[in-house]
């Protein structure tokens, strides 16, 4: 009987140099064909014309601590202008003395954020905290109480303002969008068309509609003597607007609920609101968690429409800084950090929302 | 709930007959509506006549007194309010229609891409549909809108593209054909070419489900579609002349001028859409699997044919929905035109409130010009669903 050992030098071979390591890498993933082939060395040649001469301009000749008049010299980007503007950008006319408290309360704001990024941290007591926090937020912004000076809400601005609009807009047009969305399921046909008849014309118009009826019609439905200030008015067209959208998502939701969880609800004798607080809406809004991120994140993005009703959000304070004339013509630079800002913010929300998707599919 | 299944001997009380119950919450529901309405009605009325502001739409006949700056049909500022809002209409077509191609070409590009086996390309379309998700729309109009004024030079140091086409912070300005009669008739020609590869095609499924003869519809009609206009063209007499911009004073005169704002809107609108759909035509790519290809090669299709028989109808079930509603997103965004002053129908509105002061009627309008967007959208959806629903045995 002849025992087969295996070979000595077989088992030593290695795959050749080209297929393993950064060569067999690079061969595999950008030279697999002639036409990938192509492809990355015209994607190279490209990138070789487009990057260098960018950081040239961005960080190579770039101004970082400089005047705007010194700026208007050199030939590279102007980001002074951030570094020079930086308060009124973030802050707008919030007086600057004041101005620890809407950056206690964006921190506030973030932390609760950040907190709640860890599902195993959720509870009662985080929706508890988030609603005191709210309202902490609100009374730091706000003042007049505990010895703080009032700040008019006309002096809101930056980041805090967008900030604002975005969180109290989701926050009111959550339940909201949720009641509607019951709404449009409901076995009642007048409830039902209202609620379809406000949805299907909300969703049909544009954010820039509302917020302009906002901004000039509102004014005219209440009666004389009464005015409302102008962030409350943008705030509930934002509000309005969200929930419609909600309001969607919510049903895809309630329609994924298989019919026999009302069945088992009503023969254990529920009503129609506990069956729904208790067996539908917490199944429903689980699954919808994540297309409720992304309307999240399009509120925060839609929260900048209302530079044109001119609330100053953090959008309006960089545009008027470039109207000032020592800065005047440095706009790329000042959108680019704009968009930084508000890519950084988005991206937090959206890795968020993707990491969710995958804890939550069951 | 309806029927009650057993006949109670006991009367219910009337609080506790679900149906009863039912009706009095619509009638409280209706009736609070229609309170509220009344209520914000009454004072609306009384603020107007307060105010003095007239209402009704007898506004839209009268002089408009406002230039536009760009103009589809012939608009001056003699002309009414009716056809200024005309113009603006024309002016959100114009925009959202160029757009809406270029987002589609664009965005099915970065989403095939994105699925590419090359690393660097697909990684490159990742970043890009990241980034400009995460950016919103107005952002993105200022910046491009702010890019002209920075770094463009006046019309006077303009930069020469090509021959015939400038670019300065006056926006882009190129040589056309000067006009001659035959171009309407190149039109005429390229309706008949789009007519006749229809018929062909239908001619050409028709035929195939009789006799399983494989006409080559898509080459043909391609030649039908160049060579038609063509032959009009040489049939004209070949007109070659060019109305070329030339630079007199401080811009161009003749030529087609492509203004910054437009430009800066359509970048905008197209950049911040084509990312969305490139996700959208991303997943619809991956929602067909892999066996679906392998079934149709041991069939013995073409390469082509796989894709055009067998890949595409099943990805565009799963992408024609969401893609429609991507390309109502990018109507209602050009709404931002606004804000970097292109006058399309919002613009024009926003400055017919200023001049009248009838903003209620104006709002009314655009509202009402947008629900018919999106309601015409949602009827094709609603017929592409059933023409597209999977047949099922």
């Amino acid at each position: 009987m002849t025992v087969y050992e295996p070979i000595e030098e077989f088992t030593d071979l290695k795959p050749p140099v080209t297929s393993i390591g950064v060569l067999g890498w690079i061969r595999s993933k950008l030279f697999n064909n002639w036409y990938n082939s192509l492809l990355t060395l015209a994607t190279l040649y490209l990138l070789v014309k487009v990057v260098p001469p960018f950081i040239d301009w961005a960080v190579i000749n770039g101004n970082w601590n400089t005047t705007g008049a010194a700026c208007h010299q050199s030939k590279g980007a102007c980001w002074s202008i951030i570094h020079a503007n930086i308060r009124f950008i973030m802050f707008g006319f919030y007086p600057p003395t004041e101005q620890w408290r809407p950056l206690l309360a964006m921190m506030l704001l973030f932390a609760l954020l950040l907190v709640s990024r860890n599902r195993r941290w959720w509870s009662k007591y985080l929706g508890f905290a988030w609603l005191a926090g709210l309202v902490v937020m609100g009374l730091l912004m706000k003042g007049g109480l505990f010895g703080l000076p009032a700040v008019d809400s006309g002096q809101w601005g930056g980041l805090p303002l967008t900030l604002i609009l975005s969180v109290f807009g989701l926050t009111a047009a959550y339940p909201l969008g949720v009641i509607l969305a019951l709404g449009r399921q409901s076995r009642m046909p007048a409830i039902r068309y209202l609620t379809i008849v406000y949805i299907e014309m909300i969703r049909g118009v544009p954010l820039i509609s509302l917020l302009f009826m906002s901004a000039i019609i509102f004014p005219l439905f209440l009666p004389e003597g009464v005015t409302i200030n102008k962030i409350i008015r943008a705030q509930v067209a934002i509000i309005m607007f969200t929930a419609a959208y909600v309001a969607e998502v919510v049903r895809g939701g309630l329609q994924a609920i298989p019919k026999g969880q009302y069945e088992a609800a009503e023969s254990l004798g529920l009503n129609y609101w506990q069956t729904m607080r208790l067996i539908v809406l917490p199944q429903a809004l689980k699954i919808v968690i994540p297309p409720t991120v992304s309307i999240l994140i399009s509120a925060f993005k839609d929260t900048s429409l209302v530079v044109i009703i001119a609330l100053y959000d953090i959008l309006k304070t960089t545009q008027s800084t470039l109207s000032n004339p020592e800065w005047m013509g440095f706009s790329t630079e000042a959108y680019l950090f704009l968009a930084l800002v508000y890519f950084i913010c988005c991206y937090f929300m959206s890795t968020w929302s993707r990491k969710l998707e995958k804890e939550l599919q069951t | 709930m309806t029927a009650k299944e057993t006949p109670s001997t006991t009367r219910t009380s009337f609080w506790h007959d679900p149906e009863k119950r039912a009706i009095i919450f619509q009638l409280l529901a209706l009736a609070v509506v229609l309170l509220v309405g009344y209520y914000l009605f009454a004072n609306t009325t009384a603020n107007l006549k307060r105010q003095n502001i007239a209402s009704g739409f007898g506004f839209l006949g009268k002089e408009a007194s406002f230039e536009i700056g760009e103009s589809m049909i012939s608009y001056s500022a003699a002309d009414t309010y009716g056809r200024a809002l005309l113009v603006g209409v024309l002016n959100t077509l114009k925009v959202s229609f160029i757009g809406i191609i270029l987002t589609v070409i664009l965005g099915t590009l970065v989403g095939i891409a994105r699925l590419s086996s090359n690393w660097l390309i697909s990684k490159i379309a990742a970043i890009y549909i990241e980034v400009l998700q995460d950016i919103p729309v107005l952002l993105q109009l200022f910046f491009w809108y702010g890019i002209f004024y920075q770094f463009f030079p006046p019309p006077r140091q303009a930069i020469r593209v090509l021959r015939g086409v400038f670019i300065s912070n006056r926006g882009l300005v190129f040589a056309v054909p000067a006009p001659d009669p035959i171009h309407a008739w190149m039109g005429a020609a390229f309706l008949a070419a789009c007519l006749g590869s229809y018929l062909l095609r239908r001619w050409a499924r028709r035929r195939q489900e009789k006799t399983g003869r494989y006409f080559p519809v898509f080459r043909v009609s391609l030649l039908l579609l160049v060579l038609l206009p063509l032959l009009t063209w040489l049939a004209g007499g070949a007109p070659t002349k060019m109305d070329v911009p030339v630079l007199r004073g401080f811009n161009f005169v003749g030529g087609r001028n492509i203004s910054p704002e437009f430009t800066a809107l359509l970048l905008g609108l197209v950049l911040y859409t084509s990312a969305f759909v490139a996700e959208v035509v991303r997943a619809g790519i991956q929602a067909v699997s892999h066996g679906q290809t392998e079934a149709a090669m041991s069939l013995g299709l073409r390469p082509g044919q796989i894709l055009n028989l067998v890949i595409l109808p099943q990805a565009m079930r799963v992408i024609i929905p969401p893609l429609t509603s991507q390309m109502l997103n990018l109507t209602k965004n050009s709404s931002l035109a606004v804000a970097i002053g292109y006058p399309d129908f919002v613009s024009v509105t926003n400055t017919t409130i200023n001049q009248t002061g009838q903003a209620m009627e104006g709002i009314a309008l655009i509202m009402a010009v947008y629900l018919i967007f999106s309601l015409t959208t949602s009827v094709f959806m609603n017929w592409y669903n059933k023409k597209a629903k999977l047949v099922e045995r």
